[in-house]
């Protein structure tokens, strides 16, 4: 029953949980959970068999919305050199998810409030958001890097989701979260469940905040990040911090992306095409001749103080969702909780 | 005098090189002109604010508008052939064509400080942003007091617009101030720093307003100067310069702190800013 979905969820690939199209149920990964750490990840054996016991792979729901490459634009040019531009939308069908994250659906409302701002909503992020569909998942078993509970964005979803689902030994508790989803959901064979059910699906989110052992000093760093710009620590991470950038590329909230022409062999035509970005290359922040930001310092000081400090500034919060793949995903396992602990140590003076 | 214009995202619009003029071995200044008569007739922009530029195949760079906002045949970008993008425009001769969108961000706070003495503290080729300014002021000028244009540039031969200085300099109640760091055969002006002409600026600073635009190390010093002489910060602007990509807000290149410098900016008020201008690299 894909009702004209188009059905992506949890797969294995490469060795991580990545989300992919999926031809039925049983194509969902079964008994498998995360084991994660700074620049660590690994599948392992969920001894309970769940379909949800892993924690997230590298990547889920964020290049839905805001796809990692796509045409803005074209632009054709004839014999006399007459340039005829044509926008290009991306045109895509419906598509529903399943086994959505608390925190990335947090990470998506703020996707939302950058792309979607009230009236300069751009077009392509709106026509693919608009057809996605969400079924979201109760972390049971966070992993070692996750730190959601600490920025009020997890485990357990509250908001975002069309569908919402908790999986215990006896099967799944669901609820809507649109009309879309109840719609879903009362066309399916379901018993109502059970109180105890239900409570089981609260005290196991809560335990599951409970083993989280990674944590955010205060929900908003502003004034002492902003307070500690020439903070001897930022030295410090630069020797560690290569600058590869797999920490924006793996962040649910990272929203930078580059705009370059791709013309044809031809020459007869052009499109202009927006790609993932990051802060940590030197292009960012170039500028006529030179670099705003020449040193890995100032890259990181960057990322880590719009992320967590100026953020607030532009959408009222912190732009940190604690799912822990930039710690995870390092491949020198810088850490962002140990380095925000290192820079507000001391009750952030300086 | 600017009407509310909905974000230009893109695609571009198609418009044609009708002048050209090379400024110096490396700057040159185009004039645009919108294919769509229409949207021609209609483009208006306010002095501060910028163009994206599209050279087809290559890219877009962001580009000040340096014409006068009254004129309607035409739209003036002065540029400095520097990176891809520019070098190529650079190549562009009149009936060739490229893309425009805009205008966008921000400009000069014109309107609410009439009656002001007017201080324009430009560096290098941070003058062009402040051009249309001068043009919007000699257009108006029984509405401000005094105009001081500071000009500061490296080398002597770095200067262009020098016909425009000289004939600026002999309007009344008009000071032009020039200062170039190395100076050369037939200098007429000053050899040092651009900051030591402030002492010799003629304003009232109880009634003035400063609007600044170059080199961010030209700027600082610069307000440094004026705040000294007594300018209040809340009446010190400058334009700043990031990267620029998408132009709407949207691409995060330009970030500085919370603010988006296309969107935001790129005129701020000195106070806006002056903390994290500080911070090298930021």
């Amino acid at each position: 029953m894909s009702l004209g979905y188009q059905c992506m969820g949890p797969a294995v690939e490469n060795g991580a949980i990545v989300m992919r199209e999926l031809a039925a149920p049983d194509a969902l990964p079964r008994g498998l959970q995360t084991e994660q750490g700074p620049g660590h990840y690994r599948l392992t054996r969920d001894p309970d068999n769940r379909y949800f016991a892993w924690a997230n792979g590298p990547q889920a729901i964020k290049p839905l919305a805001f796809a990692s490459q796509e045409s803005l634009w074209r632009v054709e040019r004839d014999a006399a050199g007459a340039l005829q531009f044509a926008a290009v939308l991306p045109g895509v069908s419906p598509q529903a998810v399943i086994g959505v994250r608390a925190c990335d659906l947090a990470a998506l409302a703020m996707q939302d409030a950058h792309f979607l701002r009230e009236g300069r909503c751009d077009a392509h992020y709106a026509q693919r958001r608009e057809q996605l569909f969400l079924v979201a998942v109760q972390c049971a078993v966070p992993a070692s890097t996750c730190f959601c509970a600490s920025t009020g964005d997890g485990p357990t979803p509250t908001a975002g989701f069309d569908i919402a689902l908790a999986e215990l030994a006896d099967g799944f508790v669901a609820v809507s979260g649109s009309e879309k989803g109840a719609a879903i959901l009362a066309a399916l064979d379901l018993s109502l469940a059970t109180p105890l059910q239900i409570e089981a699906a609260r005290q196991q989110g809560q335990d599951a905040a409970a083993r989280q052992t990674r944590s955010l000093p205060g929900h908003n760093l502003r004034d002492v990040l902003m307070g500690r710009l020439e903070h001897p620590r930022w030295d410090d991470v630069a020797t560690r911090c290569l600058a590869c950038g797999n920490c924006t590329a793996v962040c649910p909230t990272c929203f930078c992306h580059a705009e370059q022409d791709a013309p044809s062999l031809d020459g007869h035509a052009s499109e202009h095409v927006r790609i993932w970005d990051s802060c940590f290359g030197e292009s960012h922040g170039h500028l006529h001749g030179f670099s705003v930001r020449p040193d890995i310092r100032s890259r990181y000081r960057q990322w880590l103080t719009h992320k967590l400090a100026t953020w607030h500034v532009q959408f009222g919060r912190s732009g940190c969702v604690g799912c822990g793949r930039c710690i995870a995903w390092c491949p020198v396992g810088i850490d962002l909780t140990e380095e925000v602990a290192a820079l507000t140590a001391n009750g952030g003076q300086a | 005098m600017t009407k509310p214009t909905l974000i230009d995202a893109g695609p571009p619009h198609a418009a044609t090189v009708v002048e050209r003029t090379q400024e110096s071995p490396t700057i040159f200044t185009l004039k645009l002109r919108l294919d769509d008569a229409a949207a021609q007739a209609d483009y208006r922009f306010a002095p501060g604010q910028f163009n994206m530029l599209y050279l087809y195949g290559v890219g877009e760079v962001p580009i000040s508008i340096m014409s006068d906002p009254e004129e309607r045949d035409g739209i003036g970008h002065t540029i400095r052939a520097q990176g891809r993008v520019t070098q190529g425009l650079a190549a562009l001769q009149p009936g060739d064509k490229l893309g425009l969108r805009g205008p966008f961000g921000r400009g000069w706070p014109l309107q609410e400080v009439s009656g002001c003495d007017i201080v324009l503290v430009t560096g290098g080729l941070g003058c062009a942003p402040v051009v249309s300014v001068i043009h919007y002021l000699m257009r108006r000028r029984e509405r401000y007091g005094k105009l001081v244009i500071i000009q500061g540039v490296r080398h002597a031969e770095d200067l262009i617009w020098r016909e425009h200085y000289a004939r600026w300099a002999k309007l009344p109640d008009t000071q032009v101030l020039v200062s170039a760091s190395e100076g050369a055969g037939f200098w007429p002006w000053h050899v040092g720093r651009v900051t030591e002409l402030f002492e010799l600026a003629n304003f009232e600073s109880e009634c003035a307003v400063a609007m600044m635009c170059g080199p961010e190390g030209m700027m600082h010093a610069a307000a440094d100067s004026l705040l000294a002489r007594g300018l209040p910060e809340s009446r010190l602007f400058l334009s700043m310069e990031r990267n620029m990509q998408c132009a709407v807000g949207r691409c995060g290149h330009c970030q500085f702190g919370g603010a988006f410098v296309c969107r935001d900016g790129p005129v701020f008020n000195w106070g806006q800013v002056k903390a994290l201008l500080a911070h090298r690299g930021y």
